[in-house]
């Protein structure tokens, strides 16, 4: 079965400890985290953790069953690129000089839509958000300008399906009422 | 649960978190704990020592010997077990036991005690991160670094590790937080929304797998724990009469079913029967409840069953697929899924496939049994002793194996008459597991024999709990098959690293005198002659008995599957 990239959405208690006990279900299986985000979900106290590999599709189900497994996982699902709605964000620290001297620089973060976050005399930094292709092209091009720091956000995912959180907490939280 | 609160009349009461730590577990009905005291934990010991006629606390030698002490017991009696031990080496040492607990499935609830909570992190003495530590190997754990988390963290610990899959939970409780003070209110745990412990039986899955398993010319189950775990022996029973279903146990299934019952094939894995591992590639349904197709059952799984449909009865929704692909999936507790299935099977009886199995077990005795019982070589065998055991005593025992393979012979030959009956590592395969855990199953069964069966190997791996033994007076039998050897490696070297033996002669000292040291009954005997007598004496004797055989130096364990052969090239010599 070939490997392919795959969106883990996780939703957690909000409880400490368990981004270990999330991540060690990787670790054991030496699947390597590509990227990792989390904060606090549209329900109060569900945190949710977006969660990137390159896995074959098997593998990705059990790691799954093993996450949703965890006593303080409340729902982990997966999904491939075509069913979400994802971004990253990225930022970039470059001399102000290379903005303000008019040449290609400007033309460069223009033509990317990505905007000037900060201006400092000695430095200016540059926001883009977009997939990883995107941050990335506007990384190489800014490079032979002198790129003085780079980082970029792990990836969040809205997921396509309408199926809601909530009405899954609430299934959820029934059955503990029963 | 919430009027024994009100029965110990400490309802609201204040009192420190140490105190509440064990009148939380008064509350739980516990009322034997095994431990080893350290100072991060002695509160707790001193709020142990008001309630000694409520509490019973078994001083082990070591914190492993606790863990192991809790499985024997947990197994035994179906209750959680309970360990307690200090922070740092204490809690580390009782990882192996956890990771034991975790693998069979097994309901222990592990409180260790940890540095004050401003030194957290700081390196302080005997400070170690068991939260982080024991992450992989607990069903669940919990830091408390206050007192009033204390009643409901225990709440929450107890609920989780016996609810569900069972498994183990570890609380770690800073010292300050054990002499804080709070006001103890018990509540029990009624349930989280981030846990569905019992899956809720799909009855359209039921029918499915029904329906299959009434086509079915050649079906055969599997079974393993779960059927234990879900106190589903009686409807196991009653399905597979009904449908004329052939049955093997896994490992960890033995005594779920009597090992005399016609339609018990014997039992799965590397060195199981010979019938039911042939003949799971010949069957056309296959049906698996509470068991996970662990790779020593299985084999190669790509040779495994693939002429089969697949049923696999689960409560771990994450075991199905896991290992083998499911055509149904069943998912729920065996004892609900086993009531919902015998109204829905057909009563048939099978007996040409049945057949099927009885001409293979022929083979196997000819070929095996025969000789491990009844051998001709003048040193004597483990079969022939496990075998004396039957013979001599009325089967009811508890029957506590250690690793490797005496254990092997020792879940091939003894026979169960009665459930949770075999106590044995079989996940993870912890030498040492035999005498603590033997200890630990007749602490919670003081009126049924117990006896380990344990090798020279692992009885030196936890050789000091004797004198937890001798201390408590607890009145195990102890059946030492001494080959001098590390059987099981030793076998292997043999068979497939060209008889190399690298590390596993043993040269042991004098067992009778150390073991003698401890007050115990010992007896040492090398003739087949003296062995019926022996077996007999043990048996009878009131008190802790040692007994040592002196058996083949060089046996091996067959039948055999060897790593990455298929079931069905199972070899018989």
């Amino acid at each position: 079965m070939d490997k392919k990239r795959f969106t883990i959405s996780v939703f957690t208690e909000d409880v400490v400890g368990i981004l270990n006990r999330v991540s060690i279900i990787f670790t054991r299986r030496k699947i390597n985290v590509e990227s990792i985000a989390a904060s606090e979900s549209e329900i109060k106290n569900i945190y949710r953790y977006t969660i990137v590999i390159t896995e074959t599709e098997n593998q990705v189900k059990k790691v799954v069953g093993q996450l949703e497994k965890q006593v303080e996982v409340v729902k982990a699902v997966f999904h491939t690129d075509s069913e979400i709605v994802h971004q990253e964000i990225a930022l970039y620290k470059i001399k102000t000089g290379v903005l303000a001297s008019g040449g290609n620089a400007e033309k460069i973060v223009r033509s990317h839509n990505a905007r000037v976050l900060s201006v400092e005399t000695e430095f200016s930094v540059i926001e883009k958000t977009g997939h990883k292709e995107e941050t990335q092209q506007l990384f190489d091009e800014l490079q032979p300008f002198g790129i003085l720091e780079f980082v970029r956000s792990g990836r969040v995912a809205i997921t396509k399906p309408m199926k809601t959180l909530s009405s899954i907490v609430l299934q959820l939280e029934e059955l503990v009422k029963n | 649960m919430e009027n024994l609160a009100i029965k110990t009349n400490i309802r609201k009461q204040l009192m420190t978190g140490s105190q509440a730590v064990v009148h939380s577990l008064i509350a739980e009905g516990v009322d034997l704990i095994f431990g080893y005291p350290g100072g991060a934990i002695m509160p707790v010991y001193d709020a142990l020592y008001d309630v000694e006629d409520k509490i019973t606390h078994i001083l082990t030698r070591h914190e492993q010997g606790a863990t192991h002490a809790a499985q024997g017991f947990a197994r035994a009696t179906g209750k959680v077990g309970v360990c307690l031990a200090t922070s740092g080496p204490g809690a580390t040492n009782l990882i192996t036991g956890i990771a034991d607990a975790q693998i069979d499935s097994t309901p222990l609830v592990c409180i260790t005690g940890q540095v004050t909570s401003h030194l957290l992190g700081t390196d302080a003495f005997q400070e170690t991160d068991i939260i982080g530590i024991s992450m992989p190997v607990t069903k669940w754990n919990f830091q408390v670094t206050r007192a009033e988390e204390i009643p409901f963290a225990l709440a929450k610990a107890f609920f989780i590790a016996k609810s569900g899959r069972p498994g183990p939970v570890l609380i770690d409780i800073t010292k300050d937080a054990q002499f804080e003070t709070l006001h103890f209110d018990y509540k029990p745990f009624k349930g989280m929304r981030s846990y569905v412990p019992t899956p809720k039986l799909n009855l359209d899955k039921v029918k499915e797998a029904a329906t299959l398993i009434n086509s079915a010319k050649k079906p055969f189950v599997l079974f393993g724990q779960g059927v234990l775990l879900a106190r589903a022996e009686k409807e196991f029973k009653e399905f597979i009469e009904k449908a004329g279903l052939p049955s093997a146990w896994t490992i960890m299934g033995l005594s779920a079913l009597d090992s005399d019952h016609y339609l018990n094939v014997g039992m799965l894995g590397m060195h199981g029967n010979y019938a039911p591992n042939k003949l799971t590639n010949e069957c056309d349904v296959l049906i698996a409840i509470g068991m996970r197709f662990d790779d020593r059952v299985t084999g190669d799984l790509n040779r495994y069953a693939k002429q089969a449909k697949v049923i696999h009865i689960e409560i771990d929704p994450a075991e199905i697929d896991k290992n083998v692909k499911t055509d149904v999936a069943v998912l729920g507790n065996a004892k609900e899924s086993l009531k919902a299935l015998i109204d829905l099977v057909i009563k048939k009886e099978h007996k040409d496939w049945l057949e099927n199995f009885r001409k293979l077990e022929k083979e196997e005795y000819n070929e095996v049994i025969k000789k491990e019982l009844n051998p001709k070589a003048k040193l004597m065998s483990m079969g022939e002793v496990i075998n004396k055991i039957n013979l001599y005593s009325n089967q009811k025992n508890i029957i506590v194996s250690d690793v490797g393979q005496h254990q092997m012979i020792a879940c091939r030959y003894a026979k169960f008459k009665q459930t949770r009956s075999s106590i044995t590592s079989g996940g993870l395969g912890t030498m040492g597991f035999c005498l603590p855990a033997a200890i630990g199953a007749k602490m919670g069964m003081p009126d049924t024999q117990v006896i380990g069966i344990i090798g020279d190997g692992g009885f030196q791996m936890t050789i000091q709990e004797l004198g937890t033994i001798f201390q408590f007076k607890t009145a195990v039998k102890i059946v030492l098959l001494n080959n001098e050897f590390l059987g099981m490696v030793r076998q292997w070297q043999e068979l497939f690293f060209d008889k190399r033996y690298a590390s596993t002669t043993m040269v042991n000292p004098d067992f009778q005198t150390i073991v003698k040291g401890y007050g115990i009954k010992v007896k040492k005997i090398n003739k087949r002659e003296h062995l019926e007598e022996a077996i007999k004496e043990m048996l009878s004797y009131e008190g802790s008995y040692f007994l040592e055989v002196m058996v083949g130096k060089e046996n091996n364990v067959f039948p055999m599957i060897a790593t990455g052969a298929s079931v069905s090239e199972i070899r018989l010599k």
